[in-house]
């Protein structure tokens, strides 16, 4: 009976009215609705939604306490394995994890696991309890560099264990990408962001801010000096990437980085904050992940005509399917197979247009992914005076510069074993540092996988912490 | 700085703010010495800091001008140009920075040379305007280590020339230029660098040169005549100034650079001047004209 009726879509902001403002689209279940959604849960004895989520929430068993309304002991389910619930319900790509696996998906659609546990999550915001049980103190010290998802959790799971834990964060705000990346209109920071932040520091979490590990002080001196017995590296993704193509330095063309963190950390969009942005009439935006969605969509609400630039096919766009058909449903438009080859400028040195050429898909790649050939003479000029290049990042070289022994690969990623452990005995790293781009909840998984491992490290010192040279 | 604000000041962890110290320099051009112990500790020359003012201030980055790791302060010095520079230059002595971060960027390349390294020539140092204060911290430091180095500083006016008696303390000799011949030199910083190489056929090893762009463009481009390497600090937009935005990218040597983690100082023959200066004036049209 329970998967007979149909899954049941959180309702949204008219798309005509959330382009001109920055407030949530999605506005989430009622109770009812909630409960109702519940219900198609087939509770599974062998469930494939769990293994399937980077961090193994129980989700039968939230969803279960959610159909019975008792939602806030669903939250205490979830509480067990994620400290960041409201944000993951918001930005997972459920539809490749916990969604893609559920069983009610072959036939008909999943069950809507990703708007449940947001749901679960505000509601016990509003109405529940915090949960702060944790393991009397150790005495051990952590310190944490990175206050994005992977600090996060790891912190969390480790002032649960007993642990004193600090996380040092290099800008004013704590959160990282949840603050300086994910635009509010997809995760609004005010109440979500800033209570699963409050939330880790009344669990005893310390959070210092303007400290750059790297700079301020070194890994060093976090192990030597300032007396930490174990170091997490998740200093997250670096330094924007450009396509190195002629005119990319003008006047008007932007990292998406830069875009966004202009708009959401220093809240330029806002009359009261002092950082100025520019914003064209006409903005390209060249990529085709979260990243790319989120600048084109905070562009179209800051006014602007937008299109998406992108050099493969709309199936192979790596961002959410929720995000690319919010952004199509407020109306940015979609340039798929076509890739700029140069930037051009007027002669004040702003940019006035693309040029780009067409692409078709030909044979797949080692990765198995069909990749883009140029269709020959099919180049064209497209007009713009915005470019926000939106092409993924490459990792911040002042942690590995600046940490005696620290093993990095080619890519100038931090290297780890499974567990975590770099190549210095005593210090871990996970999250984009270590994957490259990647996103909330990978490096959510990672931040868990790390504490485990430290945890074992600092429980039994005499096991080897690395594999790695 | 007085006892009890060191008190107050140290009960505070992590960077402080605290700004101990305030004097006008100049019309417009504040010293503040700001407590931040780790800041101070970790300091090298040719590093800057990020600060901001107020709850919605930007973030604003500026050179420190000195730095005392056992007081645990740091010295910057801002002018006015602008709503946020103007909100820092307002803050008064015993008031708090809304936050300050850093050191940022990597130290001079001049802190890891050998001592005979940093001996076996003479150095020439250029201060435009406010530059003179960035460029304090290294003449001190290559003073400190033996070298021996001549300054020039430059300004509108004499009324406008700042850090000159601790310049004088640190330097062999120290030159003035004016535009309005008020001190020093009429003329411009390159003027003077013209006659110290051409008339006093003075040699030196390497310039670096701090100040407006288009001061540094000049004496990048002099300093190539005359077959003298040089350095320039470059002073571009920055959001976050770790490495993670990319406002602050310039041209070096035809290739892409980040001033605030490859830089800010960069080789001053290579570095694509005309289109920095276009880059810093992208939000201008907004800051005058506002949002």
């Amino acid at each position: 009976m329970a998967n007979k009726i149909p899954r049941i879509e959180a309702r949204e902001q008219d798309p005509q009215m959330r382009r001109a403002n920055f407030k949530e689209v999605c506005l989430g279940y009622t109770d009812e609705e909630a409960m109702l959604e519940a219900t198609r849960c087939l509770q599974c004895r062998n469930p494939k939604c769990v293994p399937a989520c980077p961090v193994n929430i129980r989700i039968p068993e939230f969803i279960a306490k959610t159909a019975q309304g008792r939602f806030v002991e669903a939250a205490g389910i979830i509480a067990r394995d994620s400290c960041l619930p409201a944000v993951c319900g918001r930005v997972c790509p459920q539809e490749t994890q916990c969604e893609g696996c559920c069983i009610l998906g072959i036939k008909g659609k999943p069950v809507n696991i990703g708007k449940l546990e947001r749901f679960v999550a505000d509601y016990n915001r509003d109405h529940g309890t915090v949960f702060l049980t944790k393991e009397p103190a150790n005495g051990r010290r952590v310190a944490i560099v990175g206050s994005g998802p992977a600090g996060l959790s790891c912190a969390h799971d480790l002032a649960k264990n007993g642990y004193e834990v600090t996380i040092f964060e290099a800008l004013h705000k704590a959160g990282g990408v949840l603050e300086y990346g994910i635009p509010e209109f997809r995760l609004p920071k005010g109440t979500v962001v800033k209570y699963e932040i409050d939330n880790l520091k009344q669990l005893g979490v310390h959070i210092e801010t303007n400290v750059i590990i790297g700079r301020t002080l070194t890994v060093d001196a976090l192990l030597d000096e300032e007396a930490f017995d174990a170091v997490f590296i998740a200093s997250g993704a670096g330094l924007p990437k450009f396509m190195n193509i002629l005119g990319e330095n003008l006047n008007g063309v932007v990292s998406a980085n830069e875009f966004l963190t202009r708009n959401n950390l220093m809240r330029a969009y806002e009359v009261t904050s002092d950082t100025p942005i520019y914003i064209g009439q006409r903005v390209a935006v060249v990529g085709g992940g979260n990243v790319a969605m989120d600048a084109a969509r905070s562009a179209l609400r800051l006014g602007a005509e937008v299109t998406v630039v992108y050099r493969r096919t709309e199936k192979e766009l790596p961002a959410r399917i929720e995000e690319v058909h919010h952004a199509k449903e407020e109306g940015v438009i979609f340039r798929m197979l076509c890739n700029p080859v140069a930037v051009l400028g007027d002669e004040r040195g702003w940019v006035r247009g693309l040029r780009c050429v067409c692409m078709e898909l030909g044979d797949p790649d080692e990765s198995g992914r069909r990749s883009p050939v140029v269709i020959p003479d099919s180049e064209f000029e497209m007009a713009t005076d915005m470019v926000i290049m939106s092409l993924g990042t490459s990792p911040n070289p002042l942690i590995a510069s600046t940490t005696k022994g620290l093993a990095i690969d080619r890519r100038q990623c931090v290297v780890v074993d499974e567990h975590g452990a770099t190549s210095r005995k005593g210090v871990f790293a996970g999250g984009d540092i270590v994957t490259g781009a990647a996103t909330v909840i990978l490096a959510m998984g990672a931040g868990r996988n790390a504490a485990a491992a430290i945890h074992r490290f600092l429980t039994k010192p005499a096991m080897p912490s690395s594999s790695i040279d | 700085m007085s006892e009890s604000m060191c008190a107050q000041a140290s009960g505070s962890k992590g960077s402080g703010g605290l700004i101990v110290e305030k004097r006008m320099l100049a019309e417009n051009i504040y010293l503040m010495k700001v407590y931040a112990p780790r800041i101070a500790k970790a300091a090298l020359p040719g590093q800057f800091v990020i600060v901001r003012a107020s709850e919605h201030g930007e973030r604003i980055p500026l050179t420190i001008s000195d730095y005392n790791a056992v007081r645990g302060v740091v010295t910057l010095v801002t002018q006015v140009v602008g709503v946020s520079s103007r909100l820092i230059c307002r803050k008064a002595e015993g008031e708090r920075l809304t936050d300050i971060a850093g050191p940022l960027g990597r130290p001079s390349e001049f802190v890891y040379k050998t001592p005979a390294e940093l001996t076996s020539g003479r150095w020439l140092f250029v201060g435009g305007g406010l530059g003179a204060a960035p460029v304090y911290p290294q003449v001190k430091w290559l003073h400190a280590h033996g070298a021996t180095i001549d300054v020039i500083v430059g300004a509108k006016s004499a009324s406008l020339l700042i850090f000159q008696e601790e310049m004088r303390a640190v330097c062999r000799t120290l030159y003035i230029a004016t535009d309005d011949g008020s001190a020093g030199q009429k003329g411009l910083v390159t003027d003077v660098i013209r006659r110290l190489v051409e008339e006093d056929r003075q040699s030196y090893e390497t310039v670096v040169a701090i100040g407006p762009m288009i001061m540094m463009k000049f004496v990048a481009q002099l300093a190539q005549q005359y077959q003298i390497p040089s350095v320039v600090s470059m002073n571009t937009l920055m959001v976050d100034g770790t490495g993670m935005c990319g406002a602050c990218r310039v041209t070096v040597g035809g290739k892409t650079q980040f001033t605030c983690v490859n830089g800010p100082e960069f080789d001053g023959a290579l570095v694509d001047f005309d289109e920095a200066m276009r880059r810093q004036t992208m939000y201008r049209e907004i800051e005058i004209n506002g949002k």
